[in-house]
């Protein structure tokens, strides 16, 4: 049954397909989104990759065009966060300006924060790509929606694994030392993490915060020495994340295992092919793909053959961005409001990560998870759960 | 963590940071001393001699410590024009104007930076990024003790260039009695840009010494400014041998405060020093009582 709006948006389409009978679908107007990322500053690299995944995600979906808005194209609008949330927020504005339909973005934690509550002012709906502080969904903002897991799951489920690796190898490993970075994704996890591991008989010896960017870990690593953890967890981004691992191999400090919690070398193909070496035996609690699907294989050889690696940015933006098209789909309109309450009912299920259909509960895809991978040979391998392990775990790396 | 194996490591870093500092320090104290300028775009020229670097390395491959014969005269030459062409002529011959105009040149520098690099930080990489060498128990990075000797040598030389040479004698004879100075036949105008000139160079060595082992962004400065301040009111105003000794141990203060208070509050211990010499020494470890 057809109300009176899409009775006259019907006709405005058959009358103008009438009118110009020869160009026909191709004049669907196209939806103009927002793709916000830190694609300059400290969190420049993570920021491009994702910008990079949601480029590839619109033009596969530009290909058909979407059909539920008569094969309308996707309209990139293109924002940089500089790496702080007051430029992400001044983004939103202009986005908003603009008339955007809906924003993806905005990799960091504190980013997202401000430009989801700045998106929320003017209902616009947001779609967080990879942002794991759960304070993200948890401030009754409707517009708001992340796909991928908030810290508090990642912690329980790095916790819940440790555990049972620590177990099963004969409880090898009692002592953890965190190093994490400083902004609300660092603090929270490790926060989180702290709580969490005395339950499961480890004793957190130290918990030490670093500022981004640290160019020197030398001080960090010298009181690693003196606690001498069994278990190092590093949470924290990229660059300092490297280096951090590199300066205890220049320091030749060996704990049992690094096992790192949202981020690490064991999720990210660059670190392994630049630092082989440093990489090999990290167990990463991360964001990651179904191995098993051959889509995830294909969208890595595409960004591989761009010179790019396919890192967790990636794929999260990527399956952020057709999330988002398959509700304008279902909403069958470009209208915000739409488009927010298609992305509240959303099913969506054709896609590469480990989540089954989405199933959103006050913005909060339930049923995503991280999966843990481990450096194993050179390659990174999925190690748990076990419907999706591609290798037996090696724990502990040292004994 | 009191132990020998952890204290002498970071002790060690200290004192290599501490080097890079003095130098810094060392250029800051040059002009102060002589010009009685107060160079608020010393921390934006170290971010400028930084990009130096980084483009010869990015752009044309060549090494840091081969950047130097490039780097160090190019700063001077930018240094003695800034002096002459700008901050000369814009002073009017009053201290206040020239405070203003070097932070004015600050601002305009790093917003360029802003423009033409991005706030990105960018970092080079070498052979020898990752090389360590034993010194006891300590691992110290190959970059850090060449930055310290290079540091070192720099700062012995400016000593010497100050202490041996005619230019020296000139420079020390306009900070002391400038109209002397005049009626004695001295250009005070070329050696005042000849002392901005040297500080700045003294920048472009840290620049080269530095990079290996550290990154770069339009806001670099600001953050060594800061402590080269400190440095130079802790050794006393104008004074070398103080900038080198205060850059050592605001080093060495730094290095210990991040081990025992983690690397986001270890910088306290520096401005705790500020502080306190500013209290109870306001002269400076080596400076004359005023």
């Amino acid at each position: 049954m057809s109300n009176r709006r899409t009775f006259i948006q019907q006709s405005a389409a058959a009358a103008t397909t009438l009118a110009f009978p020869l160009v026909g679908g191709a004049q669907a107007k196209a939806v103009k989104v927002g793709i916000l990322h830190p694609v300059t500053g400290a969190l420049a690299f993570s920021g491009q990759q994702c910008r990079e995944g949601a480029l590839m995600a619109v033009e596969d979906i530009n290909k058909a065009g979407i059909k539920g808005l008569g094969g309308a194209k996707l309209e990139v609008m293109l924002g940089d966060a500089q790496s702080t949330p007051q430029a992400g927020a001044a983004e939103i504005e202009k986005m908003n300006e603009a008339g955007c339909a809906a924003v993806v973005g905005a990799y960091a934690s504190a980013i997202c924060l401000a430009t989801t509550q700045a998106a929320a002012k003017y209902n616009l709906p947001h779609v967080v790509d990879v942002g794991v502080a759960d304070q993200i969904v948890q401030r009754g903002l409707k517009n708001t929606f992340r796909f991928g897991p908030g810290y508090a799951a990642c912690a329980q489920v790095a916790v819940g694994n440790l555990h049972v690796l620590n177990t099963l190898a004969g409880k090898p490993a009692k002592t953890v030392m965190i190093i994490h970075e400083e902004s609300l994704f660092g603090t929270g996890t490790a926060n989180l993490l702290a709580r969490e591991l005395p339950g499961f008989g480890f004793e957190v010896k130290d918990v030490i915060k670093h500022a981004n960017p640290t160019r020197d870990f030398n001080n960090i690593v010298l009181r690693m020495k003196s606690v001498n953890p069994d278990i190092v967890i590093p949470a924290n981004y990229y660059n300092e994340y490297a280096l951090l691992v590199r300066t205890m191999q220049q320091q030749k400090v060996m704990p049992k295992a690094i096992y790192s919690v949202l981020g690490g070398a064991a999720s990210s193909y660059k670190f392994l092919k630049e630092f082989p070496d440093a990489a090999n035996g990290i167990i990463d609690c991360n964001h990651w793909f179904n191995p098993k699907d051959k889509r995830a294989a294909e969208l890595r050889q595409r960004t591989e053959a761009k010179g790019l690696f396919f890192t967790y940015e990636i794929f999260n933006t990527y399956t952020a961005v057709r999330l988002l098209a398959d509700a304008i789909d279902r909403a069958k309109s470009a209208d915000r409001a739409a488009i927010t309450d298609a992305l509240a009912k959303s099913t969506f299920s054709d896609h590469f990560m480990p989540y089954g259909a989405t199933r959103f509960e006050n913005g909060q895809n339930m049923g995503a998870q991280p999966l843990m991978t481990q450096v194993i040979k050179g390659d990174i391998r999925v190690i748990v759960p076990r419907e999706y392990r591609e290798a037996d775990p090696i724990f502990p790396l040292r004994a | 963590m009191l132990e020998f194996g952890i204290l002498f490591p970071s002790v060690l870093n200290g004192l290599t940071t501490g080097a890079v500092y003095a130098l810094i320090a060392l250029g800051l104290t040059l002009i102060y001393g002589v010009l009685h300028i107060i160079n608020f775009a010393h921390g934006a020229a170290l971010m400028v001699a930084l990009y130096g670097v980084y483009l010869l390395k990015s752009r044309f491959g060549i090494d840091p410590y081969l950047a130097l014969p490039v780097v160090v005269p190019g700063m001077f030459v930018v240094g003695y024009a800034l002096q002459r062409g700008i901050i000369n002529r814009a002073s009017h011959g009053r201290d206040e104007n020239i405070l203003l105009v070097t932070l004015g040149l600050s601002i305009v520098l790093e917003n360029l930076a802003l423009l033409l690099f991005k706030s990105d930080t960018r970092t080079i990489e070498t052979a020898y990024t990752l090389t360590t060498l034993q010194i006891g128990p300590a691992f110290i990075a190959l970059p850090k003790l060449v930055a310290f000797a290079g540091a070192l040598a720099a700062s012995g030389l400016l000593l010497w260039i100050v202490k041996r040479t005619d230019l020296g004698r000139a420079i020390r004879a306009v900070a002391k009695e400038k109209h002397g100075a005049k009626l004695m036949g001295i250009d005070v105008d070329h050696v005042y840009a000849m002392c901005f000139g040297i500080g700045l160079g003294c920048l472009g060595a840290a620049a080269c010494f530095l990079l290996p082992a550290y990154y770069v962004n339009p806001q670099v400065g600001s953050g060594f400014v800061l402590v080269a301040f400190t440095i130079v009111v802790l050794g006393g105003m104008g004074s070398f041998a103080g900038a080198l000794v205060g850059g050592l141990l605001i080093g060495v203060v730094e290095s210990i405060g991040g081990l025992f208070l983690g690397e986001s509050l270890g910088q306290i211990g520096i401005f705790a020093i500020f502080i306190a010499v500013l209290l109870f020494r306001p002269q400076g470890l080596f400076g004359a009582r005023v």
